[in-house]
């Protein structure tokens, strides 16, 4: 059966059929429907869950540390000056190897102060060491939680994970969306018991120590980065066991009519869903061009994203965000993964829809014509 | 010599987490003082701002409600020393 909620609302479904134990939370716009409809839930009675209202997201996300470290399966959303405002908390989180789940909900960063979406909050947290899924539609969110918290919750991986939404796009509008049945879910996750985070009075665990010898803080890192390029195959493997119980597909990215295509588009989050229109409009007039929509932005897939693009001819990568100085923020992953392949399509980088500016299927046609054009891979700002 | 590292992955067991109880008792943080404060019990009024302030709960009361410095983990801080209102510690340089 399916039903009309707003992206918010499904990242709340997501956490209420995965049980989640103890929610820690702040509001901020356009986050805080998520919490909400939690709060609404746990105070009727349909949900059993510690619910935690903090001072700050610093707070929260430090909180959210202390009830995943006892062992209970925590959850908790932010967005924009939230979500950098629990950077420093970020890599203690990952740190720890404490795999909870955080649904983010996109939207610029100050200053100037903005309410609407785009990527440069999410993808600030790039070198945190958290995983980093970004969903395109509602249903989208409400499957990548359930999923994320088995992927983070494996021995192979043991870290936080993020599930990103746009702000607005997604978190405000309604979109059909199917529920996973709860024995099914709970079938799919199991119980969450860790062997290293823990509340035991009798065996006391110090959980992120001081480590004062260089050697063993390497050994650490060198552990979390194995842990999170394992999350690759753990990853690929979680996909295809939703796909045997929900009968839904996804992958580390989506691949849309690529296979011929001399021009691939590469996006991720909603503005891929009319990227999609637009390449159905363009192959209606005869021109080959394709999409590959980002989903897994940590670990990063590279070489499945270069395998996909290795054929075309012409890449233009669509930045919803900015790195002032150095341009898009995915477009320099999308080269150095094809550089490493071998493979020598022109890339041109594309910014665009900053601060909520709506993409049209217009827009990823002239960014097809433009890069078409590009001789030596360059950076265009569009609107 | 410079090494190239491999370290295979190690699950639950390369997060960093130890095993400890309450592992304080066992430092003894008595060695890091450079003076000791000394009570002069004649002149001591009983006040026990020196038992409230001391930040490491290195003083203790006896059984009269009289303080004593518990050598093993006062750090010679001194706060006790500047806090008591009778002037009645002493403050001793420790000889090694």
């Amino acid at each position: 059966m399916e039903n009309l909620i707003t992206g918010n609302e499904a990242a709340a479904w997501g956490a209420r059929l995965s049980r989640v134990e103890c929610i820690p939370n702040f509001p901020i716009t356009p986050q805080t429907e998520i919490i909400e409809t939690l709060a609404q839930w746990i105070a009727d009675g349909d949900m059993d869950a510690d619910f935690w209202t903090l001072e700050s997201e610093h707070s929260v996300l430090s909180a959210a540390i202390g009830s995943e470290a006892t062992g209970a399966r925590t959850f908790t959303a932010t967005s924009s000056q939230g979500l950098v405002l629990m950077h420093e908390v970020m890599y203690i989180a990952s740190g720890m190897r404490l795999p909870f789940v955080m649904a983010t909900v996109s939207r610029g960063l100050s200053a100037p102060i903005t309410l609407w979406s785009d990527h440069n909050d999410f993808l600030a947290n790039l070198n945190t060491g958290w995983l980093m899924f970004h969903a395109q539609n509602n249903q989208e969110i409400l499957d990548s939680i359930i999923m994320a918290y088995r992927i983070a919750e494996d021995n192979k991986v043991l870290l936080p994970a993020m599930v990103n939404m746009d702000g607005y796009v997604l978190s405000y509008t309604k979109e059909p969306v199917e529920f996973p049945a709860q024995a099914k879910v709970d079938k799919f996750l199991g119980k969450y018991r860790p062997k290293h985070a823990f509340f035991d009075a009798k065996n006391p665990l110090v959980q992120g120590p001081a480590v004062l010898l260089p050697h063993d803080y390497t050994y650490f890192r060198y552990q979390h980065d194995t842990a999170a390029r394992n999350a690759l195959s753990v990853t690929r493997k979680a996909c295809e066991a939703f796909r045997k119980q929900f009968g839904r597909e996804y992958g580390l990215l989506e691949s849309y009519k690529c296979d011929d295509a001399k021009t691939i588009l590469v996006t991720q989050g909603s503005i891929s869903t009319t990227a999609k229109a637009a390449v159905n409009a363009m192959r209606k007039k005869g021109k080959k061009v394709g999409l590959l929509r980002l989903r897994l932005i940590r670990p990063w897939p590279a070489k499945d994203v270069a395998r996909e693009l290795a054929n075309a001819e012409h890449v233009a990568v669509l930045d919803k965000n900015v790195a002032p100085g150095q341009g898009g923020i995915m477009s320099p992953h999308v080269k150095a993964a094809l550089f490493e392949y071998g493979a020598k399509p022109i890339v041109t980088s594309f910014i665009m829809g900053l601060g909520g500016n709506p993409e049209s299927v217009g827009m990823f046609e002239e960014a097809v014509r433009l890069a078409e054009k590009d001789k030596r891979g360059g950076v265009l700002w569009l609107e | 010599m410079t090494k190239v590292l491999t370290y295979k992955y190690d699950g639950p067991r390369g997060a960093p987490v130890m095993k400890a109880d309450a592992s304080a008792a066992r430092v003894d943080t008595g060695s890091w003082r450079v003076n000791r404060p000394v009570i002069d019990l004649s002149k001591c009024i009983k006040c026990h701002m020196c038992w409230l302030d001391c930040p490491d709960g290195a003083i203790y009361l006896d059984k009269d409600g009289k303080p004593h410095v518990d050598y093993t983990f006062c750090k010679g801080c001194l706060v006790c020393a500047n806090e008591c209102p009778v002037k009645c510690i002493a403050v001793e340089a420790e000889k090694k």
